[in-house]
């Protein structure tokens, strides 16, 4: 409660301009709505009870009557409008203040930090979890309105006449002791019964991912008694939820209403004795009409707010992840041509030694491809190239600087690295390749002759201006992967890093590919290999094996040691 | 690092048996299947229909429902009575109790509380056991209307599971559903409460004074079409609001899901600019919807204020003439407070009602999907050993697509090893379909060791013809439980001797746990060729005689391909098999070779014949070893 109160704080002071706001709107609601109160009872006073006596009432009395109701009425409108708009907006900038700092954290972290972390959960700390954290500020102008509401009437009561003040300190208490007993009981159900949708979720889309097992297997009425049997519990949590329900709904109702009655009981004594007017009991049980609610409002903040701090706790995780390290000073790189050099290299992924004390150099404008087992190291080895991860034990230089000394931006437009899983934004094939870079339709053109991708991106409906994912059309993995090269070529990068670039794409269409790369881009390459023919590009191949460079040499002279040959007898198998 | 050799592996096999099956997210490689998987997510046979048709033939297809409807009455007539009784009591104390002509009567007053809070418990307790009726009978009809639908979901043909993404299917039995569970809790129960509220309170009125009633009616009337068309306003923000969220998602999760290629091209500025775009529209958005929201009430309390002012004038001015007394008057100010709440509800659930037609609709469009493969009565049983597999003039054409198969006829002799080429799209995935009949050719018959197979008997079928899928789906149990899965009383015994038949006894020793090993979700804990070792095992244990192998498109690490070469030589010997290959290596050891384009079968010969021949294959074959060989070679 002392963290969900410090939360609150830290959110009320960053957004205190439209919290003040949304305070003076709760304040004014609330005291208008127990001078809403008086005004009826004045009203039954002044103007009903003398209707029905000689003479009756003045047409002035009933105007005035019908404009105090309705201007109450306007300023109660003007409270709740100021408290709800700008309730939000206070929390609404808040949301996106914690979104703004989880996603630059994002921007910020290393890129093996990712590696470890659901994407789903990710998306989560950026969306839920930033609203999560805001959920409890906007019940907190109604709960300080509530509380003035309370204050005010009890006050008003008191002044009324102690017995019906009496009848109201037992009735409310009480409801919102009932209210807090309830929400109690009804929060392990209720979060037992989000679980339970979890589990009938989870069997569906287990079922439905498995449909070919289940269909050839003729599995469905074991898969249906699995579901039916998540569906049972779940049709059971909620039974327990309903019956607490079902006693809480219609109390809520009954609850004032006996109060009411109460009131009515010894009011009536009270009226008859002369002890208070008619009016002053309408307006008590007025009043108790609008107490009955607003206890609900402040349950829902003590709610709230245990959630809150739980939503924030996941955002306060991301925002203490470790940030990448920039360079104090720069170093800027030679003109022309730059050589990689690997200098002892080592690498751990948790427990297991990735790369162990690898050292090569790849001289400018060399090819080189590196090939080796699954695990072997070959994608680390890239990556650390591209400076995307950096070794725990040695060095990796370009064109003689060491990465950490390196421009970043200098560094981006020198060097570019081709995923395997090639990656595209849902946004247009010409976003995905200039990368929000102004460059000319002729440039784009060229890299995607190389990448054999102009012919099926001339023959989009749309050409270059083609959306892709989501809401757009799907490539296939070949196609992806030819945009993607096209990307690196693009940006005629000094260091082409392949890291099986062309996996997906046909055998045909990579000879090409690789024919077109070898006569036209200068730049030192380094491309991880898994097809024959993608090595023959090579000047030279570097064999790792178990994070270590075992063999070195042109093709022809590896075939003769044997654990190269067996690699490529592997390869061989390969598919299309 | 994780090892993204691996994890291609993983995305493409996985992408390979989504266009068989099931659509999902892109990186696709088989986009002309893949086409029409995306077209008729939410479209079904309702879809036109309109509230009141979903409604009819909602409770149609839960009968359960209509009991539920009589149990709401009830509740509404007890919770109306209870919330009229205080207005009343009031009027009853003031006119007779207090200044009727007999004066203070303090015997009439207590008699008067005590019946009402009498009463008021009495409902109270009525109150509670119909809605604990209801919520039993609510929920009982929707445990059933979850497992019909999921049952009619499994008997839809692989080509419906095709047409419509798997996450909506999904959706059908969790979040549809759940929309419905709210509906019929809340919802529709505020909408029969409310109505009866509204009616009881309007005949309350119309007893105390009819013209006064008629007054408070109508100043109440505009209420509905403003709360109505605000309601529409708020709808359409919110639809907004959902709109700006998902573009923020997206552009975190291209942030998220992208971040190697963000990082190797220095994308940071660029990522920040647009989040920022992205989250001031969803900010934008959101006050959007706080504009609407917070207008919203002050309607209801003006329109409250508007009909209270007109009630105390016309009555104060009127009142005597028109025959009402002090505590009448008094009563009409709290039955108009009475009015406000059901009628501001009633325009709150009418976002909720859409939701859950729409919910309702979408499910009886499921349920009214037709189950294209019906099992015969009586059907024949296949005989053991292997058999001969006949297409005659076999078509296919999926529901949304194009034709995939154009009249195939083909003899595969029992016992032979065919191989399946073609390019993607070309339909060779659809013939392994057929034949494990997970859909019916459209046109032409299929026979297996000569008998058609839409009269074969289903457990026949399925112990007779066996597939491995090339994705290797597991369920998220042991290894063991996964190679019983379709033969449940196999012992532990069985499956061993299922590994160690194939050779892979050592494989099996290896893996930590052994038998009893947990696979993962899906299967993920082991590797791609690992589940392909476990689907061999499953078929093995089953001694099919007709096998339908499609073959993996990826690249698995060189141990486990010798692993899964020696197992699927061994798992094949003495059966006929048919592969969808992706590997020429698998052709050209085949007794025969098939190969597809387009629809049709455009060669069938062996490997050295259709070389020779200079045709489709001899290019797909030279294309193939330029890539492999050459170089080894020379």
């Amino acid at each position: 409660m002392r963290r969900g109160g410090a939360l609150l704080w830290l959110s009320v002071r960053a957004q205190a301009g439209p919290f003040a706001l949304a305070i003076v709107g709760a304040t004014l609601f609330a005291v208008m709505a127990v001078v809403g109160t008086v005004v009826i009872g004045r009203i039954t006073d002044k103007v009903i009870i003398p209707a029905f006596e000689e003479g009756g009432v003045s047409n002035r009395a009933v105007a005035l009557a019908a404009a105090a109701v309705i201007g109450a009425s306007l300023l109660r409108i003007v409270g709740v409008v100021l408290r709800r708009y700008f309730g939000q907006m206070a929390q609404r900038r808040m949301q996106m203040l914690w979104f703004k700092r989880v996603t630059d954290r994002y921007l910020a972290v290393p890129l093996s930090w990712f590696d470890d972390q659901p994407t789903g959960q990710l998306l989560a700390h950026a969306d839920a979890d930033c609203e999560r954290s805001t959920i409890a500020m906007q019940p907190l102008p109604f709960s300080i309105g509530v509380l003035i509401i309370i204050i005010v009437s009890m006050t008003l009561l008191a002044f009324v006449d102690p017995v019906l003040l009496a009848v109201a300190v037992c009735l409310f208490p009480g409801l919102a002791l009932i209210n807090k007993a309830y929400t109690k009981r009804v929060e392990g159900p209720a979060a037992a019964t989000q679980a339970r949708v979890g589990d009938v979720s989870a069997v569906a889309h287990e079922s439905f991912e498995g449909t070919l097992l289940v269909k050839t297997l003729g599995l469905e009425a074991r898969e249906v008694a699995r579901l039916k049997e998540k569906a049972d519990q779940l049709r059971q949590e909620r039974l327990i939820v309903g019956r607490l329900r079902a006693g809480f709904e219609p109390g809520l109702d009954a609850l004032p209403s006996l109060g009411t009655i109460a009131l009515l009981w010894l009011g009536a004594g009270r009226l008859a004795s002369g002890a208070i007017t008619t009016g002053q009991l309408v307006q008590a049980m007025v009043l108790f009409g609008i107490l009955a609610f607003p206890f609900r409002i402040v349950g829902f903040l003590l709610e709230e707010l245990p959630r809150a701090v739980v939503a924030n706790d996941r955002v306060q995780q991301v925002l203490v992840a470790p940030k990448r390290l920039l360079p104090t000073t720069t170093v800027a790189l030679p003109t022309g041509p730059l050589d990689v050099v690997l200098d002892a290299v080592s690498f751990t992924h948790g427990p297991d030694a990735v790369l162990r004390d690898v050292s090569a150099r790849v001289a400018p404008g060399e090819v080189v491809a590196l090939v080796g087992a699954t695990g072997s190291g070959k994608s680390t080895l890239c990556s650390l190239i591209a400076h995307l991860i950096d070794p725990d034990a040695g060095s990796v230089l370009i064109g003689g600087v060491p990465l950490p000394e390196t421009d970043p931006v200098e560094f981006h437009r020198t060097t570019a690295l081709v995923f395997q899983e090639s990656f595209l934004f849902s946004d247009s094939v010409r976003e995905n390749l200039s990368l929000g870079d102004d460059i000319d339709d002729d440039v784009i053109f060229a890299a995607l002759d190389i990448a054999k991708a102009r012919s099926f991106v001339e023959r989009l409906p749309h050409g270059l201006d083609e959306k892709l994912g989501e809401r757009g059309v799907t490539l296939s993995g070949g196609q992806r992967q030819r945009l993607s090269l096209a990307r690196a070529l693009l940006r005629q990068p000094r260091v082409l890093l392949l890291d099986d670039a062309t996996s997906a794409v046909d055998a045909t269409v990579e000879r090409a590919i690789l024919d077109g790369l070898r006569h036209s881009v200068a730049a030192t390459t380094v491309i991880v290999a898994h097809r024959i023919s993608t090595i023959a590009l090579a000047d030279r191949v570097l064999m790792l094996d178990g994070g270590r460079i075992t063999a070195e040499g042109t093709h022809h002279e590896l075939l003769a040691q044997p654990s190269y040959a067996a690699l490529v007898r592997a390869y061989e198998q390969a598919p299309l | 690092m994780s090892h993204p050799e691996e994890d291609l592996g993983e995305l493409e096999e996985l992408d390979a048996i989504v266009d068989v099956l099931v659509d999902s997210a892109p990186p696709g490689s088989h986009d002309q299947e893949r086409r029409h998987s995306i077209t008729s997510d939410e479209e079904d046979a309702l879809s036109a229909a309109g509230a009141i048709a979903v409604l009819r033939r909602g409770l149609a297809a839960t009968p359960e429902l209509r009991q539920g409807v009589v149990l709401t009455l009830a509740l509404a007539v007890a919770t109306a009575l209870g919330k009229l009784a205080v207005p009343i009591l009031i009027q009853q104390i003031l006119d007779r109790g207090v200044f009727g002509k007999d004066g203070y009567r303090p015997g009439f007053v207590a008699a008067a509380c005590c019946g009402a809070a009498v009463g008021i418990i009495a409902l109270y307790f009525i109150s509670r056991a119909t809605f604990l009726r209801l919520v039993r009978s609510a929920e009982a009809s929707l445990l059933g209307l979850r497992v019909r639908t999921f049952h009619h979901i499994q008997r839809l043909s692989l080509a419906d599971h095709v047409e419509q993404r798997r996450g909506a299917l999904v959706a059908r039995v969790t979040s549809d559903v759940e929309t419905l569970a709210q509906f019929t809790e809340w919802g529709a129960v505020a909408w029969i409460v409310d109505t009866v509220l509204i009616v009881t309170t309007v005949a309350v009125m119309v007893v105390y004074s009819p013209p006064l009633a008629a007054v408070a009616v109508a100043v109440f009337l505009p209420l509905l079409p403003a709360l109505g068309y605000l309601q529409r306003r708020q709808l359409a923000a919110y639809d907004e609001l959902r709109t700006a969220v998902g573009g923020t998602l997206s552009e975190v999760s291209e942030l998220v899901t992208g971040a190697s290629v963000v990082q190797a091209y220095g994308l940071q500025r660029r990522t920040r600019r647009r989040l920022d775009r992205a989250a001031r529209t969803q900010y934008k958005a959101q006050m959007g919807a706080a504009k609407w929201f917070a207008v919203m009430f002050p309607l209801s309390d003006f329109f409250g204020a508007l009909a209270l002012a007109t009630v105390i004038s016309v009555g104060a001015l009127n009142g005597p003439a028109w025959g009402l007394d002090l505590g009448k008057l008094v009563a009409f100010v709290f039955l108009v407070n009475l009015l406000l709440g059901p009628i501001a509800e009633l325009s709150e659930i009418l976002d909720q009602t859409q939701t859950a037609i729409a919910g309702w609709r979408k499910i009886l469009g499921v349920l009214a999907t037709p189950i294209d493969v019906t099992e015969p009565e009586n059907g024949i049983t296949l005989p053991t050993g292997p058999l001969a597999v006949d297409f005659e003039d076999l078509r296919f054409t999926y529901r949304t697509g194009g034709e995939v198969l154009r009249g195939i006829n083909l003899h595969l002799p029992a016992g032979a090893y065919v191989a399946v080429v073609g390019e993607t799209g070309s339909g060779k995935t659809t013939i392994a379909k057929l034949l494990c009949r997970l859909a019916d050719p459209t046109a032409g018959t299929l026979r297996v060791g000569g008998i058609d197979l839409r009269q074969v008997a289903p457990e026949s079928r399925r112990s007779t013809v066996r597939m491995v899928p090339q994705d290797g789906f597991l369920f998220d149990t042991t290894i063991a439980e996964n190679v019983r899965v379709g033969a449940p009383e196999t012992s532990d015994a069985a499956i061993q001797s299922a590994f160690d038949s194939l050779g892979l006894g050592g494989w099996l020793e290896d893996v930590p746990g052994g038998l009893h090993a947990p696979v993962g979700e899906r299967g993920g804990s082991l590797s791609v060729g690992e589940r392909q070792l476990v689907a061999l095992a499953r078929a093995q244990l089953g001694n099919p005689g007709l096998l339908v192998l499609d073959e993996a498109t990826s690249s698995v690490d060189p141990k486990t391909e010798q692993a899964l070469s020696e197992a699927l030589e061994r798992l094949t010997a003495g059966r006929t098999v048919v592969n969808i290959a992706h590997r020429l290596s698998s052709a050209e050891r085949a007794d025969l070779v098939v190969v597809v384009d387009n629809g049709n079968v455009v060669e069938t010969g062996t490997h050295a014949e259709l070389v020779a021949a200079g045709g489709t294959y001899a290019t797909l074959y030279s294309s193939w070893l330029g890539n492999t060989r050459v170089l080894r070679d020379d």
